[in-house]
């Protein structure tokens, strides 16, 4: 099934029968599939757990603590928790007026939000004076079928510009736990892609995995492709590298959940492999986020494997049913499995 | 506006500000251009902000204790820098500096160049929120200090600062005094033609702070107006906007064609600077 935005709204649609219907994914789209493993709002709970020890841990959020599993600290330390209403210019400059003071803010909203409608506050109030900032953003990419009022197509591509700003894409709710606990570390802003609510767990599977910021992860190696991932696509490959096993291919996957800085000499090592195709594969636009910046790293340095791209198209995106759509627009295991042995030929 | 006399208890800040304007005018001659329209204009709030009111060491611009000082409208750094060289918080040989390579007092005011200078201004509509961001920082750690936000009318059309003004209510931040520079200048043209911000008060009010609006080249009334905001019982921020004269102080500037950016003409710059001193307070 495949949607189009290109149908006339003049032209009225027959409702489908009740058996057929998928419903639309909102803001409650779960990533995880059938039975796999999930933990309950990893980023709220590692917060928590993190301000118990850190008293300069603050917490703010625009209207939209619930829906980022903030709401978690907001009751754990409720004097450390500012409610900034639907102001995401005030909220994101009241968290640099905190940081100033000494603290550390973890600010939440949706990624759309943070990203095109606070963006010169970012800039000039939080990266410019390298402020100890931490956005962290719920619904990055293509994570809700509500469309493109709420689908941030291109958080990484409008972070990845600026100076002293820190990208981090997490796979799953240990990398989110291991990144929220690394970004607290780090001195300097941070952009965090969030994945919450009911959250897929699937790296504690990988023998020694540990997310460390600004690096690269070798998960399994293959002798004929090697996918290098971010986010919840890394969970796609691992799926797709075991059906491609199937069929006699051997996908190498390297998680590359730092986006910036991006782990060039890693990158770089197993781009080296010869006699390899280089996919990557991210939940966001085709224009400047991971695949383009692996892209113009491996030209840089002379390295030039065969190379494609899993990508989000150029395009504002359907409403619908998440499934339907991570199908339609080529993020799912089918579509990775799928493009992956045409491009194999 | 009125000429206005100040009291034998003000004479010094009249000083001061005249101190000010004299060490902004000769930035501008350095560069032989600058936004000294404005710094002229803003010279008596800086005065009674920095010698009046405020708490700070000069020696140690970061000392906790101080009382913060974010200038919203980075173009008015020229103004600010006066101040902070008057107040020794920049050695004084560092005037010339201004506006040249490797300097630390750049154009337009920036955080991470300039001591004294807390943040980074110029995207105007930012301090007002950074100031809320502060105030909450500083009740948190139980700190006596105020955060002063000195902003442009033309800040006023910015969408932030009433973002900020509503939150700052809301948070009840009697620890932040908002400072609007009112010259009613923009930079195409008349700020209250451009995008009315009137009534400003009112509509601070309306926002639930304690505004006050005052003549800005009135020292004693700013001095007045000062206090009161900082002795103001109620649990709310405070704004005191501050209805300035463009080029203050030099009377053939005065009467020229204001506009945002005031031309000086090259051979004017020594003429501004005579005049200026012609009109020392005694």
């Amino acid at each position: 099934m495949s949607l189009s935005r290109r149908l006339s709204k003049w032209e009225p649609r027959k409702p489908v029968d009740a058996s057929e219907r998928q419903l639309t994914s909102a803001m409650i789209a779960s990533l995880s599939a059938e039975g796999m493993p999930t933990v309950s709002a990893p980023f709220g709970h590692k917060l928590v757990e993190l301000a118990k020890e850190r008293e300069d841990i603050v917490g703010l959020s625009a209207d939209l603590a619930k829906y980022t599993d903030l709401h978690v600290f907001a009751q754990a330390y409720p004097d450390r928790f500012y409610q900034m209403g639907m102001a995401e210019q005030v909220f994101v400059s009241a968290a640099a007026g905190l940081a100033k003071e000494g603290f550390t803010p973890f600010a939440t909203t949706y990624a759309v939000f943070a990203s095109r409608r606070a963006y010169d506050f970012i800039a000039m109030a939080i990266a410019e004076d390298n402020l100890n900032v931490k956005i962290c953003c719920a619904l990055p990419g293509l994570t809700t079928g509500y469309g493109p009022s709420h689908q941030a197509t291109e958080d990484l591509a409008i972070f990845r510009g600026l100076p002293n700003m820190t990208i981090v894409d997490p796979c799953d709710a240990l990398d989110t736990e291991q990144a929220v606990e690394a970004i607290a570390e780090h001195k300097g802003p941070v952009y965090m892609r969030l994945l919450r609510g009911k959250v897929p767990s699937v790296l504690h599977e990988i023998e020694d995995y540990r997310f460390e910021l600004g690096k690269a992860k070798l998960l399994r190696d293959g002798n004929d492709v090697l996918f290098i991932t971010s986010g919840f696509m890394t969970m796609r490959a691992l799926e797709a590298a075991d059906e491609l096993a199937k069929d006699g291919i051997k996908a190498g996957i390297l998680h590359t959940p730092t986006i910036k800085p991006l782990d060039v000499d890693t990158i770089l090592e197993h781009c080296r492999k010869p006699g390899r195709l280089v996919i990557t594969a991210e939940n966001h636009s085709i224009m400047g986020g991971l695949g383009e910046a692996v892209a113009s790293t491996l030209l840089r340095n002379s390295v030039t494997p065969a190379f494609r791209q899993i990508a989000l198209p150029d395009e504002f995106l359907d409403a619908g049913a998440l499934p339907v759509l991570h199908d339609q627009y080529g993020i799912s295991t089918e579509a990775m499995i799928r493009q992956t042995k045409a491009w194999l030929g | 506006m009125t000429n206005t006399s100040t009291s034998d208890a003000n004479i010094s800040l009249a000083e001061r500000a005249w101190n000010i304007r004299h060490k902004s005018l000769r930035m501008g001659a350095v560069q032989k251009q600058g936004y000294v329209g404005q710094a002229l204009g803003v010279s008596d709030v800086l005065a009674v902000s920095y010698f009046h009111a405020m708490t700070f060491r000069p020696e140690d611009p970061e000392w906790e204790g101080r009382d913060r000082f974010l200038l919203s409208i980075g173009h008015y750094a020229i103004a600010l820098y006066a101040a902070l060289l008057e107040a020794g918080i920049l050695p004084e040989y560092e005037l010339e500096t201004y506006g040249t390579d490797n300097s630390r007092l750049p154009m337009s005011g920036m955080a991470s160049y300039t001591p004294g200078m807390e943040i980074t201004g110029g995207s105007l509509g930012h301090g007002l929120g950074i100031g809320v961001g502060m105030a909450l920082g500083l009740k948190r750690k139980q700190s006596e200090s105020f955060v002063y936000n000195l902003m442009s009318d033309g800040e006023l059309g910015e969408g932030s600062t009433w973002e900020a003004a509503m939150s700052a209510a809301h948070h009840k931040l009697d620890n932040l005094i908002c400072l609007v520079d009112f010259n009613d200048q923009q930079a195409d043209g008349k700020s209250t033609e451009m995008l009315s911000s009137e009534p400003v008060d009112a509509k601070f009010e309306a926002f639930g702070w304690y505004a006050q609006r005052v003549d800005g080249n009135d020292i004693d009334g700013l001095v007045a107006a000062f206090d009161n905001a900082r002795n103001y019982e109620g649990a709310k921020p405070r704004a005191i906007i501050c209805d300035t004269k463009m080029c203050k102080g030099v009377p053939f500037l005065e009467e020229r064609e204001i506009t945002h950016f005031v031309r000086v003409d090259e051979e004017e710059w020594d003429l501004a600077l005579k005049v200026l001193e012609e009109g020392k307070p005694s």
